[in-house]
């Protein structure tokens, strides 16, 4: 078995070679068709790095002459597309990084020709709207290392969405909100637990109906008492602004990390804190055996079923938190349906982030990255109509998921119903 | 054993071990305890729950009053109004149940083969937009042309819909329940656009312009009734999707390979190819689901036009346990359910989304029927052990 799979890869890797060399070049004959030939020589495209109302030091922006950046770049992607094809580099994700790198610069310098567009404000706001995202990435990693899967992460957040803005907005006091976000987020993902392991319900299909449940909950309550009340229920202001002394006087990388809410911060605490939970701590051990080997587990005296039901309780409370942000983290009212698939988009930066925190975490910014892009193009006119745009986020996620699955492997035992 | 077997009323294939019964009672029983549970939930939001759910039944059958006026009229006067405005909240719940059934054949078809296909709903309203198209910018067809046409436009867009996560699902593993749904909100976005530019109709609405009469399915009553042919075809594609789900080899093929992918391959089948067609041919019938509504019922397409089909569908397919005949009779359910619901939101101010919660709650007890069992203390019942989906990438 073992030496069929290994031919197999290797064959596989032999041809991911040859396609990666040949999309390489690809993108950089596009670069230089669609974006080299239709950039006027002689315009420059400014890229702002100061943040109005931040306390960065300011500095000077980067100008660059548009035409020579755009063929910069497509030299770069067909040179290295040569290259992987004459001689191969091992590192899928240095090429991944080059093709994109490449394509998104080239991009940007075409759609900004003559025009400032803000790199720190795109930048910080790639890192916000990642924020959602890696919170649900983190739920399906903690779940899925001890062998739960949770779809129903999308509705998760939707409830703790709308539990958030409406405990604050009663209390007037924002922490209350996230203390009910986070319970409504433990108690649902709780009844999910209790589903797949007491009762052995499909896990996919009880997070489906955790999603339908929570679209539909979360609907009633908005038109059954949100509405009507209008803002005695559903407005609470968000959480404050807060400066990191000293760290966000740091140029681009102050706005963009430390000058954010307590979500935000929360956050990137978790992922640390996830990442060395899971690997250098008993627990950790513990969690990754009863994911990868139940029975082993079991056998060595490990309770299965309390790491699962402890792990997506853990797992729902930082849905819970994600869902908050969508609320009290950002806007301060609920809207249906607001949560628009970030659920979701969280799974496939957990897989493509290979059930590792961190790497869920930097897949999350991409997808950040995407989502951020899309709402700029928008603001600089860019000739392509806004719903393309707003499709960007969906396209890469499928992108992605479609490019690595394969090579990602899920714990051994992800999805499987464990019996003593 | 054959004894046992004769003796016994024939059930139709594919219902699982033991008898009409006992396949009946889980389902009905779980559709019981999400209304109980919907009426906790109405009692909470301070209503009655009497009169709720007294207005649900009116909705959705009728007003028994009005029956009896209206054959009361129709024998002393020959008049048939006051009949037919009778029956008009029944036909409206068949109107509603139509797309149901196409949408559920859609997910129960991918069930059987192992796969989760919750893009329905996109692959409605493309399969909507695509027979939109071809029934209003072609005109001049006579009808047996021009609607047979119109619906395998639909056909075609939600079968290129689907077959998407399906080719990516068997080629590379990608999960088809995360590509669905991403594959739903690029249809969303992809509408808004079209009915916002190349499709709009003149005016101020983001709407497509009417379906041409050569392209509608024809009705079968005087307005208002809407009840249309799209309901009759309904049926037919229910029983030819029995036929080649239980009947053909290529049924066979997909059954096996839903039920144990690994068995399927060493006996010689193709997973690939079974997968791209179960995706092809659900999303085909979810596009028809569009189709029937745009054909039959509305004559154009609006944003918001799908309104939560495809998830829906997910839930009576599991209430149906995949089998097309089961289909049909909780589409039938759930036609009824939002028909009336629309009548109880106007009627006790119930807001719509009540049925959202009722459906959750149905899909958890009938993934779950332990839970049924031990509520109404049932025991010893037969449960067919189904595999409904797989984790990521396998």
């Amino acid at each position: 078995m073992t030496t069929i799979n290994a031919t197999i890869n290797t064959a596989l890797a032999k041809r991911s070679q040859i396609t990666y060399g040949i999309a390489l070049i690809a993108v950089g004959l596009f670069i230089y068709l669609i974006f080299g030939l239709n950039t006027q020589a002689g315009l420059q495209t400014t890229y702002g790095t100061n943040l109005a109302g931040s306390q960065a030091l300011t500095i000077p922006d980067i100008v660059v002459p548009a035409q020579m950046t755009v063929l910069v770049m497509a030299g770069i992607a067909v040179f290295f597309g040569a290259f992987q094809l004459a001689r191969g580099v091992r590192s899928t994700g240095w090429l991944i990084g080059i093709l994109a790198t490449t394509f998104v610069i080239a991009f940007l310098t075409w759609a900004a020709q003559g025009k400032s567009f803000n790199l720190t404000g795109m930048l910080s706001s790639s890192f916000v709207r990642a924020t959602p995202i890696a919170l649900a990435a983190l739920c399906g990693v903690i779940s899925e290392r001890s062998a739960v899967i949770n779809i129903g992460i999308e509705g998760i957040m939707l409830m703790a969405a709308q539990a958030a803005v409406v405990g604050a907005t009663v209390t007037h006091n924002l922490y209350v909100g996230l203390f009910a976000a986070i319970l409504i987020g433990a108690l649902v993902a709780a009844l999910h637990a209790y589903l797949v392991i007491r009762f052995k319900v499909d896990q996919v299909v009880s997070g489906v109906a955790i999603n339908i449940f929570g679209a539909g909950f979360t609907a009633f309550m908005s038109s059954r008492f949100l509405q009507k009340s209008g803002d005695m229920l559903n407005n609470s202001g968000v959480f404050p602004t807060i400066s990191i002394p000293g760290l966000a006087k740091i140029p681009i990388l102050g706005p963009m990390l430390f000058e954010n809410n307590i979500i935000i911060y929360l956050m990137i605490l978790l992922v640390i804190a996830m990442h060395i939970m899971l690997f250098y701590t008993p627990w950790g051990l513990r969690t990754r055996a009863v994911g990868e080997h139940p029975k082993a587990a079991d056998t060595l005296g490990i309770n299965v079923y309390l790491m699962r039901y402890v792990n997506v309780i853990i797992g729902g409370i930082i849905a819970g938190l994600g869902g908050a942000y969508f609320t009290i983290g950002s806007v301060g009212r609920f809207d249906e349906e607001m949560t628009a698939g970030k659920g979701f988009i969280g799974l496939a930066a957990m897989i493509f982030g290979k059930w590792n925190p961190i790497g869920a975490f930097t897949s999350s910014l991409i997808f950040g990255f995407a989502d951020s892009l899309q709402v700029k193009l928008q603001i600089l006119r860019v000739p392509i109509p806004s719903e393309f745009l707003l499709m960007a986020p969906y396209i890469v996620t499928m992108i992605i998921l479609t490019g690595v699955v394969g090579r990602a492997i899920p714990p051994a035992a992800d999805g499987q119903p464990y019996e003593k | 054993m054959t004894d046992t077997n004769k003796s016994k009323p024939k059930t139709p294939e594919g219902i699982g071990g033991g008898s009409l019964r006992d396949a009946l009672r889980v389902p009905a029983l779980a559709v019981l305890t999400g209304l109980i549970i919907g009426g906790f939930a109405i009692l909470i939001s301070g209503a009655n729950v009497f009169t709720a759910y007294g207005a649900l039944f009116v909705g959705s059958f009728g007003d028994p009053v009005r029956f009896f006026t209206g054959f009361q009229q129709l024998f002393t006067t020959g008049e048939t109004a006051g009949l037919l405005r009778a029956i008009y909240p029944i036909t409206e719940s068949l109107v509603a149940a139509t797309p149901y059934i196409f949408a559920g054949l859609s997910v129960a078809l991918g069930f059987r083969c192992g796969l989760f296909n919750i893009g329905a709903e996109g692959q409605f309203f493309i399969g909507a937009l695509c027979s939109a198209y071809v029934g209003y910018s072609i005109v001049g067809l006579p009808a047996y042309i021009h609607l047979p046409l119109a619906l395998l436009g639909g056909a075609a867009g939600g079968a290129l819909w689907g077959v998407i996560p399906g080719y990516l699902k068997a080629k590379f593993g990608a999960h088809e329940v995360v590509n669905t749904i991403m594959m739903n909100w690029i249809a969303f976005k992809l509408s808004d656009w079209l009915l916002n530019g190349p499709m709009k109709a003149s005016g101020f609405r983001p709407v497509t312009p009417n379906v041409e009469v050569s392209a509608q399915l024809p009705r079968f009553f005087p307005d208002p009734i809407r009840l249309n042919w799209g309901l009759i075809l309904a049926f037919v594609v229910a029983y030819a999707l029995y036929w080649f789900l239980f009947k053909t080899t290529l049924g066979f093929e997909i059954r096996s390979v839903g039920a144990n992918p690994d068995a399927a391959k060493y006996a010689g089948m193709s997973i690939v190819r079974n997968l791209v067609l179960v995706m092809a041919m659900a999303g085909g019938l979810a596009g028809l689901a569009g189709s029937a509504q745009v054909l039959g019922t509305d004559h154009w397409v609006g944003q918001g036009f799908s309104a939560g089909y495809g998830f829906d569908a997910i839930a009576l397919a599991l209430l149906g346990k995949s089998h097309p005949f089961g289909v049909v009779v909780s589409a039938l359910l759930f036609g009824f359910l939002r028909s009336g619901a629309t009548r109880m939101q106007s009627m006790a101010g119930i807001p719509i989304d009540i049925i959202d919660i009722i459906q959750g709650m149905v899909i958890i007890f009938i993934a779950a029927p332990e839970i049924i069992r031990w509520l109404y203390r049932i025991k010893n019942i037969k449960v067919e052990e189904t595999v409904l989906t797989r984790g990521w990438g396998k």
